[in-house]
């Protein structure tokens, strides 16, 4: 009985993030959300998560602190390093036949994810003739994207992701180290842009090449997943590639057909040719 | 005793998994009423060979689970390496990749909770061998929601550190040797 008041409170909660601020994670995994909401009642000192609605509706400066609990960040530079080599001997010699490429990094985070694919495509001689897009929907996420600085202790993870992902560079070439920090050579991100962009509620904003979306599409439910999955489909160019986390796949997707695997392991997906 | 109405099984192990589901799994029918879910600690930069091992001696289908897999009877899911598994609904799994718990992802803790509150008494939760205290709190969790709390004996496994933590939070789970535990599975199923 008592869990039942409890998921009664959370889907209340959920809607009240909705109504007042227009985030919408009322179509997100419930295990995930219901673990991240717990945290956050205890962290922020409420003792109910009716509580934590009040306080969602009468003060302001709860939003980013939510926003820090229902988004997961976790993230590398070259996260999964056999996605990377895969992306680089597989699919980057079909990119070089475009003149012009447009890629979407879908769920960015702290841009980790674009600057690996920005410093591979240096390494690959695509940089110049490609826009990047790094989209999310946690303004805090964004800004640090943006800034491209990392804490110092990251860094022998990366460089070790960025050697196994088939790097042809050091990656200390691309930053340098100051007060603890690691900060990306801003030229990286001459090509770049971030933006909020939600995969829940809002529409396709450009005809691309590639979209990488990983270890976004776990924390949605499946109806949610198809609705992402589509803005994809719908901004793809025709044969172009949709990369995805290591354990997601379009197995039970409504819009798989609209796919091939491309490369299996690496959870690599190319639009089929006709529509 | 189990309750009468078993739905799912969850199963956390760590330093010494590999003997300890060996004496556990095996056991099992092909169509073991239940699905089995299992969080092993396992490195996250690696292939994890564990489902392939486990598959050749086991009757039961072994895999490694996949976000949004739906869960089936006869089958035991494993969490991969680097993500912590989640009971979803009683019929779906999901993945997570949010931070380590207890310094481990996968955690045992992780999935107790939300399959605690997915299955509530028709849960069957069991710790076995391991050098960490995760699980502890998701056994805990197991009990509360009405589930039945089991737990390797701590002299009997080859690392007793989990399963006696797991007993200090939840002194009312049943301490067995791997053969009472497996009894107790197919006891569970066939009532
Ligand atoms: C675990 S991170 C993934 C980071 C990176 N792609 C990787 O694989 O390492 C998930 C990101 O998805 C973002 N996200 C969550 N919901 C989203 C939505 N509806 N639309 C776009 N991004 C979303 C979160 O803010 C977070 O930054």
């Amino acid at each position: 009985m008592i869990n039942k008041i409890e998921d009664i409170e959370i889907r209340l909660l959920l809607d009240a993030i909705f109504e007042k601020y227009h985030y919408d994670f009322r179509g997100y995994s419930t295990a995930s959300v219901k673990r991240r909401l717990h945290q956050a009642v205890e962290r922020l000192g409420c003792r109910t998560f009716s509580v934590l609605q009040d306080r969602v509706f009468h003060d302001p400066s709860i939003l980013p602190e939510l926003l820090s609990f229902l988004t997961v960040q976790v993230s590398e530079l070259f996260r999964d390093p056999a996605y990377f080599r895969a992306i680089r001997e597989l699919v980057v010699p079909h990119l070089k036949t475009y003149p012009s490429l447009k890629v979407w990094v879908a769920g960015c985070a702290a841009g980790e994810e674009l600057y690996s694919l920005a410093i591979l495509f240096r390494e690959e001689g695509l940089e110049d003739r490609t826009l990047f897009y790094g989209t999310d929907i946690n303004p805090a996420a964004l800004r640090k994207a943006e800034a491209g600085v990392y804490e110092l202790e990251r860094i022998p993870l990366f460089t070790e992701n960025h050697r196994r992902s088939g790097g042809k560079t050091s990656l200390s070439d691309y930053y340098t180290a100051a007060y603890g920090a690691a900060v990306f050579d801003k030229t990286l991100r001459r090509r770049a842009v971030f933006s909020d962009h939600s995969l829940v509620s809002d529409a396709v904003f450009a005809e691309v090449h590639l979209v990488s979306c990983r270890n976004v599409l776990i924390y949605f439910d499946r109806d949610l997943q198809d609705r992402a999955i589509g803005l994809f489909k719908d901004s793809l160019t025709r044969k172009g590639f949709l990369g995805l986390g290591a354990k997601e796949s379009l197995r039970f997707c409504k819009h798989a057909d609209a796919f091939a695997e491309f490369a299996r392991e690496e959870r690599i997906y190319q639009m089929r040719g006709v529509s | 005793m189990t309750g009468p109405s078993a739905r799912a099984v969850v199963i956390g192990a760590s330093s010494g998994a590999l003997e300890a589901l060996l004496g556990i799994l095996p056991g099992l029918p092909k169509g073991y009423p239940l699905p089995i879910m299992v969080v092993v600690h396992v490195p996250p930069d690696r292939k994890s060979l564990l489902a392939e091992i486990l598959g050749m001696k086991c009757r039961m289908g072994v895999r490694e689970a996949e976000d949004k897999e739906p869960v089936c009877a006869g089958t035991v899911y494993l969490a991969p390496p680097d993500y912590h598994l989640l009971a979803e609904t009683e019929n779906c799994l999901s993945l997570s990749s949010e931070e380590p718990v207890h310094y481990s992802r996968p955690s045992i803790d992780v999935l107790f909770e939300s399959a605690a509150d997915v299955y509530g008494p028709g849960l069957i939760g069991i710790i076995l061998s391991g050098g960490s205290d995760d699980g502890a709190r998701g056994l805990q969790a197991i009990r509360q929601a009405g589930g039945t709390a089991l737990v390797q004996r701590p002299s009997l496994a080859l690392v007793p550190v989990m399963p006696q933590a797991a007993l200090d939070v939840c002194p009312d789970a049943r301490s067995l040797s791997l053969e009472e535990i497996t009894a107790c599975l197919l006891e569970a199923a066939t009532v």
